[in-house]
């Protein structure tokens, strides 16, 4: 329990929660941008037509190969991908792209069954009004599916969390690398990295039942 | 970006990371059929135990869902031994994955045990099932159609998971691509070929199961 | 001239043959209806005339010229030019009556929301829902939606209205409304072509029937033969069947 006290000093607690808010932002930027890049992707996997065929399996390829790699072997790639293209980009950098990557990949798939989950009825409606894909989507679509997005996006968030640990591995200072910061400043491990698990843990689970509570919301409410 | 890939020096390797995959694919199902056996009994006892008992399964679930799997590993292989209890890197990392896989395995099977649904109990009742033949006949096919989808999905993911184990040394799929690289300095190569055998194995798995659930469960299941 | 052919269109679902040999031809400012079991293809028919489902064979032509299935550009042209009425509504979940009828207009057409606007509300007060403009789809009675989707295929100014069972969902006193409604528009000379099991109203409105099953159209002909000297033995059964309830 001294040891305990040793590690939680003034400079120490700040470290920990920079390595806290780097974990939340790594996560957040990824299903933000993951999720804004990722819509693009679900609506160019629902064209038709010849000429959009390179698009859709573009869009099939992206999001396969990100999905069904590991987090770890896709950081390894951003990152030397980046040390051979002599860009001098931060380590933090090279996590961000990682996490876009791979957040793109899963929101996709997200996205694409929340679409999905609109009756068909309702697109056939459009079509025959005339409507583009794009905006049968903005105006007809998206108004509906958002409520079946939102909690699965939310989930992928809170994963995001933790699976983001593995960033700690290039150098990012997030809440792992704090952990393993102190664990080589001489504390045990078990203090070292229980520290690192509560705060996870402070992080992750409000967030998981605030989660909770949004799929209950949306889930009973209409789709308005 | 002048990099020229060769592709040549690494080939030789092929084999190499191939028996590399095969232990990621071992580890894995090690794992998930340890953590099917936490996740069943702990599902049992989230739906039929105890207070006291619940709130246990509870907390282990709860902790173990909210934090990241890569700091659990961490806190076995590094702070057990302080506690007397020295663990091998292999057998660290398949303790961290097992009861990580133990923890979300009980959520998606209490979720499944729940979407029994009452009709279909009273439809069997009213004609005169007994108790085991409801279970037989009714509840057993609809849960195994029920869970059958995100178990496979949850076992796709368990095979990405296994490329941590790099990180302690275990010299499997990714551990292998990093003694690779330590020896050819061919990062980009090696990194992409181990991507790419992720991506063919889990499509593989994805495939099979996708087939073997259809078939078995009448359960419906996409691959892409 | 015809203002709508369909000359020996022949569609399926998949393996699923639905449609086999349709010929109908449609005058210009001329009501047609159609009828027939469940089942038999009617609005697989109002499916292929907007652009829904492309016909294996046969032709489709508005005002004399061919439509041409494979090419985007004509088959937007044909839904500039008809306008359907689904027999499920399907109205905008997400938007309320009003938006509903004015989203095609304003966002399609590009039209200013402030010339639509008056126009959407007189269709909606047409149809008797001047009160609801604000409500949405899942506040209205499934009579008070068929409704709307009237309005909302009307505010598009088509040149051929498709309905589909408009009536089916209505309890008798609004069907009356909409049946008026109906009887207006053919009066304005709207090219018409009616899906309904109300024979009394498809005998009062259409210059023509067509009878269905199983996806050929057995007889065609006026009112008066279709219901009261059917030359075919198909046709008497149904009519029969349906005349007697
Ligand atoms: N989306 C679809 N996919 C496959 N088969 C369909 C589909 N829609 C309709 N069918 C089939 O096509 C046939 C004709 O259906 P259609 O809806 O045209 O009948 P209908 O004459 O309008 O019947 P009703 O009077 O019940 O509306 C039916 O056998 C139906 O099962
Ligand atoms: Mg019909």
């Amino acid at each position: 329990m001294s040891e305990l006290a040793d590690l939680l000093t003034y400079y120490n607690v700040i470290f920990l929660l920079k390595g806290m808010a780097t974990t939340f932002a790594l996560s957040a930027l990824g299903c933000i941008l993951g999720g804004l890049f990722g819509t693009a992707l679900a609506v160019a996997r629902l064209t038709t037509g010849p000429l959009t065929l390179p698009l859709r399996a573009l869009a099939l390829v992206f999001t396969e190969f990100f999905r069904r790699v590991p987090f770890l072997v896709t950081l390894m790639l951003c990152f030397f991908i980046f040390q051979f293209s002599g860009l001098d980009v931060s380590t933090f950098t090279v996590g961000c792209v990682t996490v876009v990557l791979i957040g793109t990949a899963f929101l996709a798939e997200i996205v694409r069954a929340g679409l999905q989950s609109v009756h068909p009825n309702q697109w056939h409606a459009a079509e025959t009004m005339n409507f583009t894909l794009l905006q049968t989507i903005r105006y007809v679509v998206l108004p509906q599916a958002w409520t079946v997005i939102l909690p699965p996006a939310f989930g992928f968030f809170i994963l995001f969390i933790k699976d983001s640990a593995l960033a700690s591995q290039i150098g990012v200072i997030e809440l792992t690398y704090v952990g393993k910061v102190f664990n080589n400043r001489g504390f045990s491990a078990g203090v070292s990295f229980g520290v690192i698990l509560v705060a996870y843990f402070m992080l992750s689970y409000p967030l998981s039942r605030l989660g909770a509570k949004l799929e209950k919301k949306l889930g009973s409410s209409r789709t308005r | 970006m002048d990099y020229t890939f060769q592709y040549g020096q690494v080939w030789p390797y092929v084999p190499y990371l191939l028996k590399g995959a095969w232990l990621s694919l071992q580890i894995a199902f090690l794992a998930f059929c340890g953590g099917m056996l936490i996740g069943t009994a702990c599902a049992a006892v989230k739906t039929f135990g105890s207070g006291w008992m619940r709130h246990g399964v509870n907390a282990y679930v709860v902790f173990f869902v909210n934090t990241p799997q890569l700091v659990q590993i961490y806190f076995l292989y590094f702070a057990l031994p302080d506690m007397g209890i020295f663990l091998s890197s292999y057998m660290a990392v398949l303790l961290g994955m097992t009861l990580n896989a133990g923890a979300y395995l009980t959520e998606i099977q209490r979720a499944g045990f729940e979407s029994r649904r009452q009709s279909e109990m009273e439809a069997a009742e009213v004609l005169g099932f007994s108790r085991w033949q409801q279970i037989r006949y009714v509840i057993l096919p609809h849960v195994a159609k029920v869970l059958f989808p995100p178990l496979s999905n949850h076992y796709i993911l368990m095979t990405l998971g296994t490329s941590m184990a790099a990180i302690f040394g275990v010299e499997e799929l990714t551990g292998r691509a990093f003694n690779i690289n330590s020896e050819t300095f061919r990062s980009l190569e090696v990194f992409s070929i181990v991507a790419v055998i992720y991506v063919v194995v889990t499509l593989a798995a994805s495939v099979l199961l996708a087939l073997f659930g259809r078939f078995a469960f009448r359960a419906k299941m996409r691959v892409v | 001239m015809a203002h709508l052919e369909l000359d020996n269109i022949s569609a399926a679902y998949g393996k699923l043959r639905v449609l086999d040999g349709i010929d109908i031809s449609v005058g210009s400012g001329e009501t047609v209806g159609l009828i027939g079991p469940s089942g038999s293809g009617k609005s697989t028919i109002l499916r292929v005339l907007t652009g829904l489902l492309k016909p294996e064979a046969g032709q489709v032509r508005v005002g004399g010229e061919p439509i041409n299935f494979d090419k985007p550009a004509e088959i937007r042209r044909l839904r500039d030019r008809a306008a359907i009425v689904f027999q499920q509504y399907n109205l905008f979940q997400n938007l309320t009556v009003l938006e509903n009828v004015m989203i095609a207009p304003t966002k399609v057409r590009g039209r200013k929301p402030r010339d639509v606007r008056p126009e959407a509300e007189h269709l909606l007060a047409k149809v008797g829902l001047a009160d609801k403009i604000n409500s949405y789809p899942d506040q209205l009675s499934g009579g008070q939606q068929q409704r709307v989707a009237i309005a909302r295929g009307l505010c598009l100014k088509p040149e051929i209205l498709l309905l589909d069972e408009v009536t089916a969902a209505l309890d008798p006193e609004l069907v009356s409304e909409v049946l008026d409604t109906i009887r207006g528009l053919a009066e304005d000379g709207m090219t018409m072509l009616i899906v309904s099991h109300e024979m009394g109203f498809i005998r009062e409105i259409s210059a023509r029937v067509a009878f269905m099953a199983d996806g050929k159209v057995v007889e065609l002909g006026s009112p008066a033969q279709i219901f009261d000297a059917p030359e075919k033995e198909r046709t008497r059964d149904f009519v029969g069947k349906i005349l007697r309830h």
